[in-house]
């Protein structure tokens, strides 16, 4: 089947898709975009966590047909040409990347979070990140990363 | 495999009833799993995130009515007042991009003995309302609802439509045993509801048996032993949590061994039930 769908504001027309395809699927294999980790494909670990009409979903989990006519924001639309999104540089600054593989699952998802609260307590990020896994478990420079970004934000509004 | 979309409640309807061995699909966080892991391949796909009814709660005399989709993440923000049981377990269902999708309707639809919404809707006394085209709309109450390991009053052309709970007219609980306090397939779980007009507590076991169950000799031990006006006498507690337990009937699997999961809802069920208790007695337990 064919799915059209909206991907970091630009319209993607997948042809030849697969029923049972993942959102994951289409956007890695056939749109170009390998932002968005496969690895659990359970939902399991939240490594290709994406916007979905502005909700963060595992994207392993969304049929690809679901998608259809809907809305998607990858790792990759966060940026804005060369300059990063102050998530993705908090991640940088604070070392909060070793392998790098659930970094994009985890900045989509703290870029989450910092659009709904503003100066998250440690409680709250850790609630918030509960469905990413970093098998490095490099959690704590994940967690300077994740307040370093909040304060930053928070100095700009 | 086919994929269909209908885009209103008839259509859904009428497409499950020509096509009975399609799979209905919501927010996908079961059926996606079985489909990338090569355990199941439906004739076809019936996804339902396009009818927007089912994504919409309601309240009419004082019974909430909750479409199968909306999100565990919607019950915790917009439902945890009127119905605390239900948004207690959501809570502790998967992480917050799991709870964004999924929904007690698919919990339902599953049916998996270890679905966290099922223990807190069966000590609410929640009615499940399901339908088909050509044979109309059943409610079904929950207790009735469960018949065995991921098998369902559901017939094969029906869709669940919605669950409807009175509001709380008390304390509810939920508590779940698990690894971990997040992303956590219930070693098993209970559920307790306080009913002061009727002096009655509801209970309710998850992961503990082939099916989500009430604990019915619990339920009736209260029902003669429980002075609503005194303290929770601890004689009495302690047998709640011995029927409780009896109620059980648990395997022994990678979660967790048989003997663990009888002697977690006795703990359990003498936790919840103190923590009903001292909110009903208008104190907070230390």
């Amino acid at each position: 089947m064919r799915v059209t769908f909206t991907v970091n504001g630009r319209e993607e027309c997948a042809d030849d898709v697969w029923e049972g395809e993942s959102l994951l699927y289409v956007l890695r294999e056939r749109v170009g975009l390998p932002g968005s980790k496969n690895a659990c494909e359970q939902g399991e670990c939240g490594s290709c966590t994406v916007y979905l009409d502005g909700t963060p979903v595992c994207a392993c989990l969304v049929a690809a047909g679901q998608a259809e006519g809907r809305q998607v924001r990858t790792v990759e639309g966060l940026a804005e040409g060369d300059r990063l999104d102050p998530v993705q540089e908090a991640f940088v600054e604070s070392g909060a990347v070793q392998c790098g593989f659930c970094t994009p699952g985890l900045i989509v998802q703290t870029h989450d979070l910092l659009e709904r609260v503003d100066r998250p307590s440690d409680a709250e990020i850790r609630e918030a990140l509960a469905g990413n896994l970093c098998r490095c478990t490099g959690y704590e420079k994940i967690l300077d990363a994740v307040r370093l970004a909040a304060e930053r934000k928070a100095a700009t509004r | 495999m086919e994929f269909l979309r209908p885009t209103t409640w008839d259509e859904a309807l009428a497409a499950k009833a020509d096509r009975p061995g399609a799979m209905p699909i919501q927010g996908g966080t079961d059926v996606m799993v079985e489909i990338n892991f090569d355990v199941r391949r439906p004739e076809a796909l019936l996804d339902l995130t396009r009818v927007p009814e089912l994504r919409t709660w309601s309240l009419e005399d004082g019974r909430y009515r909750v479409g199968a989709a909306v999100s565990y993440t919607t019950i915790i923000e917009e439902l945890s007042g009127p119905l605390p049981g239900l948004a207690q377990a959501s809570r502790t269902v998967g992480s917050p991009q799991i709870r964004n999708r999924g929904s007690v309707g698919g919990n339902l639809g599953a049916a998996s003995p270890a679905g966290d919404s099922h223990p807190p809707l069966l000590a609410a006394g929640a009615v499940i309302e399901v339908e088909s085209r050509d044979g109309g709309v059943r409610m079904i109450p929950a207790h009735e609802f469960y018949l065995g390991v991921k098998r369902s009053a559901l017939r094969p052309d029906e869709l669940i439509r919605a669950v409807h709970l009175e509001a709380a007219t008390g304390p509810q609980y939920f508590s779940k045993v698990g690894t971990r306090n997040a992303m956590v397939i219930a070693v098993c779980s209970f559920a307790v509801a306080l009913h002061p007009g009727e002096r009655r507590v509801g209970t309710g076991l998850g992961s503990a048996a082939p099916t989500p169950r009430r604990a019915l000799e619990a339920e009736e031990f209260l029902r003669r032993e429980l002075d609503w006006s005194a303290r929770l006498d601890p004689a009495v507690l302690k047998r709640f949590g011995e029927l409780c337990a009896r109620a059980a009937s648990p395997i022994d699997d990678v979660r967790g061994t048989a003997d663990y999961r009888r002697h977690a809802i006795g703990v359990m069920a003498r936790r919840t039930l103190t923590w009903a208790w001292n909110d009903y007695r208008g104190r907070r337990a230390a």
